[in-house]
């Protein structure tokens, strides 16, 4: 069951900014647990951010992203209440999405 | 210090060490500067919002015998207001008759009026990168509420004097194995542990900006953390006994550091290293 | 799926579709490039993204600290200024696997990204923007008091 996920999406000049925090692990692989057990590689592979229905951005990641990302984008002009998804996707099939509308 | 060959170098050396001399100011300043920049980019978006929504979760979460929830919880401004309390504590409280800060008043909350004992609502106070605890997401959501009021603690009772003394007595109190007391480290200006400088917690234009930033997301161990734990963590790394949560020395101490940063506008929760 | 091939592989199809239904954010996303993202040196993974060359170019921007605290967490904000840019790539020279992010932009998007990375040690951190099937590269020394991969 995924973590929370928050986005926020807002008007700039000419612009749709997107904010998304997202709760991930991000596991590289190479870290270990209070036991001593290597915690195995957990993390998002795949960002899709789609507004009003459309992909506009497709991100593949790589374990190296900080755990609990957040990330920024931007899309051109855009107009309030326009619908924004951001989803994702990782490597162990796992995935979490969230939808708001721009403010 | 000087041989005698270098004597004819003398000049050179003068001139080279004066170089390092005026260069290295630049250069920290430069240094000062970048880490007020990351610490600036870190903390916009920070993930300490998705652990306030857990902890709002958590407020509305009917529990323990009672099955009720937290929200008649009364943190100081009447029970379910959670606009400005956390800037209002610590503070003293007349049906505990103790000075208490957020986290030892959400304890108080989950007996009374969850019906909770102490034992299972402290069993897992502090959280770790897999699993906040609720304290730890409580505090997040509640903090959030008092973003740009000012830090107002309560100094006029007879009680909050008393634990502001205490907590003053306790900062410079130097004991365990390797005589340290908080003051070994935050009381003497420009002192640093590697990269980080430490304020001077006892000085108002120190202590504010600190206490204006926690509860906090720690940026190195992913997780959110709280004024109990990093009064508990300070204790363990001067290697003396870690005091016991919502202890009488906490809430003197967290009651000595918000008084002396009073008035800074509140603006957790934050985000740090 | 194609129409006049469901009769005769209407199974292979079906199983498709419902594939397609329990997972539809798999067919919507590029498919992971596990040759680039799994490449241990900086060349060979621009090499399994078929970028032979780059050219520096400041209209590719890097915001980010020059000294991070903590290489848990790195900020980074990338614009790129370069006309028509479709792509973004994030490479950290010196972390175990320097393919840290790959950003395709569709009709919309602005060629912009904030994203906070892990950085083993100190490192040059290249943004390479590609845009008209040419390479457009800027880099950023970031200092890293504490590595953030192993924990």
């Amino acid at each position: 069951m995924a973590g929370p996920m928050k986005m926020r999406a807002t008007l700039g000049e000419g612009y749709t900014d997107i904010r998304v925090l997202m709760t991930h692990p991000m596991e590289t692989g190479l870290r270990k647990d209070p036991d001593g057990k290597i915690v195995p590689l957990h993390f998002i592979q795949s960002v899709i951010v789609k507004v009003n229905g459309k992909t506009v951005v497709d991100g593949q990641l790589s374990q190296a992203v900080s755990r609990n990302p957040v990330f920024t984008f931007r899309v051109k002009g855009g107009a309030k209440g326009d619908k924004v998804e951001v989803s994702w996707l990782d490597n162990l099939g796992e995935t979490n999405k969230t939808e708001a509308a721009v403010a | 210090m000087f041989a005698s060959p270098s004597l004819r170098a003398f000049p050179a050396l003068l001139a080279a060490s004066l170089l390092s001399l005026t260069a290295l100011p630049a250069a920290a300043q430069d240094a000062k500067k970048e880490i007020e920049r990351y610490q600036r980019m870190i903390n916009e978006d920070s993930p300490a919002e998705l652990f306030a929504l857990e902890g709002e979760e958590l407020w509305k979460k009917p529990q323990g015998p009672n099955k009720v929830s937290l929200e008649k919880c009364d943190l100081g401004m009447g029970p379910g207001v959670l606009k400005s309390a956390y800037a209002h504590l610590p503070r003293y409280f007349k049906d505990a008759d103790r000075v208490m800060d957020l986290e030892t008043r959400l304890l108080y909350c989950m007996t009374t009026l969850q019906g909770r004992t102490k034992e299972e609502a402290t069993k897992r106070v502090f959280g770790n990168e897999n699993k906040p605890s609720e304290m730890e997401s409580l505090s997040a959501y509640i903090a959030t509420q008092s973003r740009g009021e000012p830090l107002t603690p309560g100094t006029s009772h007879p009680k909050e004097k008393e634990a502001y003394a205490l907590g003053k007595a306790l900062f410079f109190h130097r004991a365990g194995p390797w005589d340290f007391s908080c003051a070994s480290c935050h009381g003497e200006d420009s002192r640093r542990i590697r990269m980080q400088e430490l304020p001077v917690l006892y000085k108002p234009e120190f202590a504010r900006p600190v206490m204006a930033t926690w509860p906090a997301y720690r940026v190195s161990n992913s997780q959110f953390k709280t004024m109990q734990w990093r009064l508990n963590d300070c204790y363990r790394q001067m290697r003396m006994p870690e005091p016991t949560f919502a202890s009488e020395a906490t809430n003197a101490l967290n009651l000595f550091l918000t008084t002396t940063a009073q008035g800074e506008p509140y603006r957790g929760p934050g985000t740090k290293r | 799926m194609n129409s006049s091939r469901r009769t005769s592989r209407r199974t292979v199809v079906l199983a498709a579709l419902s594939a397609v239904l329990l997972k539809p954010f798999v067919a919507l996303a590029a498919v992971w490039n596990k040759d680039a993202f799994g490449a241990k040196t900086a060349p060979d993974a621009l090499k399994s993204l078929g970028v032979s060359g780059t050219a520096p170019s400041a209209d590719v921007v890097i915001d980010a600290p020059e000294i991070a605290e903590n290489g848990a967490v790195v900020p980074i904000e990338i614009t790129s200024k370069v006309p028509g840019t479709k792509t973004i790539l994030v490479v950290i020279d010196k972390n175990p696997f320097p393919l840290v992010g790959k950003f395709d932009f569709m009709e919309g998007a602005l060629p912009f990204v904030k994203v906070n990375v892990k950085m083993g040690e100190t490192s040059d951190v290249r943004v390479i923007a590609q845009a008209g099937g040419k390479n457009y590269q800027a880099t950023k020394n970031i200092k890293v008091t504490i590595g953030g991969c192993g924990g």
